[in-house]
C-alpha cells in the first residue's frame, strides 16, 4: 500500500515527508511498547502508535522503519520532527483511535507482520 | 577503532544517541544492514537500561575487521537476580521508563537475541557491565 493512500484513508496530516510518499508499505505494526517494535525483522513497515516522544523516533531509527503514524491526534515535538528529518522518515498523524486506524487499514488490505 | 560515549542517569532525551552514532559508523564501514540492525537494537536496549536503572555510565565501542564489541558499564544498583532479569516480562522499571515505551521486561531478552556473545557482570550496589559481541561474518 502506498503511503499516500494510507494518508488518504485516515485523513492524516503529513508532518514529515522527506522521502517519497508513493513508496510502498508491506506491513502494519501497532504498538506503544518500543521493545516489541525492536523485535521485528521486517522493515517495510508503518509503525502505528500512540506513544509520541523522542524514543519513538529513535526506535524507528534503530529498527530501520521509515514510516510512522501517530494516532489519537498526538503532537510531535520539534525535536522529534528534527530527528525524523535527519533520518529521512515520513511521519503521519491522524485523529482516529488506534483501534479505528488499524481497522481501516486492515480492511483496505494492509497486512500485519504476524 | 575505539569510541566512548557517556550515559547520564535519567537522560531519556539523549537515549539512543550512542546507538545512532554506532549505526552511522557501521554504515560507513559498509557492514551488512541486517547486522547493523542487530547491533544497534542490542546497544539501544542496553543504553536505555543504563539510563533507566543506573546512575550513569560509559559505553565502550571497539570495531575491528571481524567484529564489534560494545561494553555498557554503569554505576548503579546492579541486578540482584539475573535469571529473573533475563525472563521476558519481568521488569523493575519506573513509571517514567514505561512512559518512554520501555520497561516491559523485554530489554535483556532482546539483547540476547541480537548478539553472538553476551556477558553480564553485575554486583548489587555497585553496578553492571554488559558486554555484547557481534561478528560481522
Amino acid at each position: 500500500m502506498k503511503i499516500s493512500e494510507i494518508a488518504k484513508i485516515l485523513d492524516a496530516r503529513i508532518l514529515v515527508s522527506n522521502s517519497n510518499l508513493d513508496s510502498r508499505i508491506k506491513y502494519g505494526f501497532a504498538s506503544d511498547l518500543m521493545s516489541d517494535v525492536l523485535t521485528l525483522d521486517e522493515e517495510e513497515i508503518i509503525l502505528i502508535t500512540g506513544l509520541c516522544n523522542i524514543q519513538t523516533i529513535r526506535t524507528a531509527e534503530m529498527a530501520n522503519i521509515n514510516c510512522l503514524l501517530f494516532v489519537r491526534n498526538k503532537q510531535a515535538s520539534e525535536e522529534m520532527i528534527e530527528l525524523a528529518v535527519e533520518n529521512d522518515m515520513i511521519i503521519l498523524q491522524c485523529e482516529y483511535s488506534l483501534f479505528k486506524t488499524v481497522g481501516l487499514l486492515y480492511e483496505r488490505g494492509l497486512r500485519p507482520v504476524y | 577503532m575505539h569510541n566512548e560515549f557517556k550515559v547520564v542517569e535519567g537522560d531519556f532525551a539523549n537515549a539512543g544517541k550512542a546507538s545512532s552514532e554506532i549505526k552511522k559508523t557501521l554504515k560507513q564501514l559498509n557492514i551488512d544492514n541486517q547486522k547493523i540492525k542487530k547491533i544497534v537494537v542490542a546497544v539501544y536496549e542496553a543504553e536505555v537500561n543504563a539510563i533507566a536503572h543506573a546512575y550513569g555510565g560509559t559505553i565502550y565501542v571497539d570495531i575491528d575487521q571481524e567484529k564489534i564489541v560494545v561494553v555498557v558499564d554503569d554505576v548503579g544498583p546492579g541486578i540482584p537476580d539475573m535469571d529473573k532479569a533475563m525472563t521476558k516480562g519481568f521488569s523493575t522499571a519506573s513509571a517514567k521508563v514505561r512512559e518512554m515505551g520501555f520497561g516491559a521486561g523485554m530489554g535483556l531478552p532482546n539483547i540476547k537475541n541480537n548478539v553472538d556473545e553476551l556477558e553480564i557482570k553485575t554486583e548489587v550496589g555497585v553496578g553492571t557491565e554488559v558486554k555484547m559481541v557481534v561478528n560481522f561474518q
